[in-house]
């Protein structure tokens, strides 16, 4: 009998897309993860009211943040397709060793020449993009593997050009107007900038086709090949992105720092990943968000920023954010695996007659 | 007119000859069942005429023309669809972007030109594509990965159904599912049929052959041994057609 109901099913359209946002929300790790920051902050703010939640500490946590925002974008696209950028840390000194070298040739000061070191830093990490694209894409070679090889590649290139001896060639201007400067009030600029890549890296990701051929490759690439998707360019570019925001990073830090950080940036991929994978994106690929990554990157900054305040040793945070990747893959996989078994479950069809049923039944 | 005539196909692996002069041929607005004991070579011709692995020998002619298939999108362009046995579906996209995959509607204007989607479009025509097929898809806005194996098989037919202007062909479409499932992508394949594409089933369970070919051609070391009419023939024939009793007979 039921059979019989079920062959006439018509095509069952309940959600509608309001709603769907709604519930795509409340599953998205980023959600949760929100509210673990809003709780860390408020238990800071508690314990140390008159200094934690300050401007001027928002501030710095939000400025110590912006240059590890624009790596995770890239770290972003690139986890979603299953794959890994540890390369980033070096990329980004070794932009800013060519960036400042270049700047210094042209003389060191004026806007021109820091636009000149902009368009070059991101150039050096484009390019270091593009062999760990072509290297992933085309020689097959595990992610973790041909990143591990650039992340060496890239800064001990950086350090023959220099001799291990940091640059300063960085234009005062564009230091006290990007390093130091606001937009407005206590608005840094370089998180305004920041923040434009991420918006800019969002819809990318979420709005435009780029976006969407990158979950699907992260989500099953051979479905990809077999419908036309060329996967081996869309894994290319996606690396190419991320070098470019290692790069684009790279002249950010050096206006923010006033050199380079040749010896300063052996974690700094780890860290981006660390804030990736917190922020919900799944290492297995397919799933991910740079809204997520933002806030993943947040939390250890808010958590350094308030152990200082509150007294406790900054070494804690390192520990603190262990806990919270180690939480973060745990749950993916819980998530995973749940959503495997539902896809064993029998469907529940929504259908005309369902109820119908159910009374006749209940009254035989 | 067969919409597709294969004469002659060939192909081996090394020692391995898996297409041995193949002959196969699809009609319009019929289900072909395409039937065979393990290893007679039914992938494998099915993989040649979807453009996914080369022929070595042999023609393949298309409304009587002779044509080339050398990728799996020359297959698509000439209306070819292909339904795998994994359905090549993205788990974390939702029906919707399956659907399209490859295929999606792009804005007008610089819009498009920036690569956003018309997304609108997109549900619409989706809507339009399952409800053609009464295909029972519960949501559209969930990622396929959550659904059921049904669901999931509704989906990927409907993809193949909603681009294929001439061919589908699935591959064990049945071969995961359950007794209600089943008869829902049974009910499918009839649906496309009767739009007057020509599907090609390969299928291991001879009910469900019989339920729902209009031909049967039987598979055999890389021949094509026997071809009937679905409504002349039973499951003792094609079993032993299938496993070669009726060679014996003849050698005897």
């Amino acid at each position: 009998m039921s059979t019989d109901l079920q062959m006439k099913q018509a095509v069952d359209l309940v959600d509608n897309e309001r709603m769907s946002i709604w519930r795509r929300l409340t599953r998205i790790q980023a959600a949760q993860i929100v509210l673990v920051l809003i709780a860390i902050c408020i238990v800071f703010s508690l314990m140390a009211p008159e200094a934690f939640p300050t401007v001027f500490n928002l501030r710095s946590i939000i400025v110590n943040t912006s240059i590890f925002a624009v790596l995770g974008v890239g770290g972003t696209l690139v986890i979603i397709t299953a794959g890994i950028d540890l390369s980033i840390g070096s990329v980004l000194v070794f932009s800013s060793v060519v960036a400042a070298k270049v700047m210094g040739g042209m003389g060191g000061t004026g806007w021109g020449t820091a636009i000149a070191g902009v368009v070059v830093a991101t150039a050096c990490g484009a390019a270091w993009g593009l062999l760990n694209g072509f290297l992933v894409a085309k020689a097959k070679v595990p992610a973790f593997i041909v990143t591990l090889g650039t992340l060496g590649m890239a800064l001990g290139l950086a350090q023959v050009l220099t001799g291990g001896i940091d640059l300063t060639d960085v234009p005062g201007e564009f230091v006290d107007a990007v390093g130091f400067g606001n937009i407005f009030w206590e608005v840094p600029t370089l998180t305004v900038i920041s923040a434009i890549v991420v918006i800019l890296g969002s819809i990318l990701l979420h709005r435009t086709r780029f976006g969407l051929f990158t979950f699907a490759v992260g989500s099953n690439a051979e479905a990809c090949r077999r419908v036309g998707i060329n996967v081996d360019w869309q894994l290319m570019m996606v690396y190419v992105i991320s070098g470019a925001c290692a790069g684009f990073a790279g002249i950010l830090s050096l206006a923010f720092y006033q050199q380079t950080t040749i010896g300063g940036q052996s974690m700094t991929a780890l860290t981006v990943v660390a804030g990736v994978v917190i922020g919900g994106t799944s290492l297995f690929g397919g799933i991910g968000s740079i809204f997520g990554t933002v806030i993943g990157l947040l939390i250890p900054v808010v958590l350094q920023s308030g152990f200082i305040i509150i007294g406790v040793e900054a070494y804690w945070q390192g520990v603190v954010v262990g806990i919270f990747l180690i939480g973060a893959v745990y749950l993916d996989g819980l998530r995973r695996t749940k959503s495997q078994r539902g896809s064993g479950r029998k469907p529940k069809h929504r259908q005309v007659g369902d109820g119908e049923r159910g009374t006749r039944e209940k009254d035989g | 007119m067969p919409i597709l005539e294969a004469r002659g196909i060939v192909r081996t692996y090394g020692q391995v000859v898996a297409l041995d002069g193949c002959d196969f041929d699809v009609e319009a607005g019929e289900v072909t069942a395409l039937i065979g004991d393990n290893g007679a070579g039914k992938s494998t011709l099915i993989k040649i005429l979807a453009g996914t692995e080369p022929g070595e020998g042999g023609t393949i002619a298309f409304f009587g023309e002779e044509v080339n298939i050398t990728s799996p999108h020359q297959a698509r362009s000439l209306g070819i669809e292909t339904v795998y046995q994994d359905l090549a579906l993205c788990p974390h996209l939702d029906p919707v972007n399956n659907l399209f995959l490859g295929r999606e509607i792009m804005r007008r204007g610089l819009m498009g030109a920036l690569g956003f989607m018309n997304r609108r479009a997109m549900r619409e025509q989706s809507i339009e594509a399952f409800n053609d097929l009464g295909a029972t898809v519960r949501t559209l806005t969930e990622p396929v990965g959550t659904m059921s194996g049904g669901q999931k098989q509704s989906i990927a037919v409907a993809r193949a159904s909603a681009w294929a202007s001439k061919i589908i062909f699935l591959d064990e479409p049945t071969a995961a599912l359950g007794v209600v499932q089943t008869h829902n992508v049974l009910e499918l394949i009839k649906r496309v049929r009767d739009k007057g594409i020509g599907v090609v089933l390969i299928s291991h369970s001879m009910p469900e052959v019989l339920a729902v070919s209009d031909d049967i051609q039987v598979m055999r070391r890389g021949r094509r041994v026997a071809t009937y009419q679905t409504a002349d023939t039973n499951i003792e024939e094609l079993v032993a057609t299938m496993t070669g009793k009726f060679d014996e007979g003849v050698a005897a």
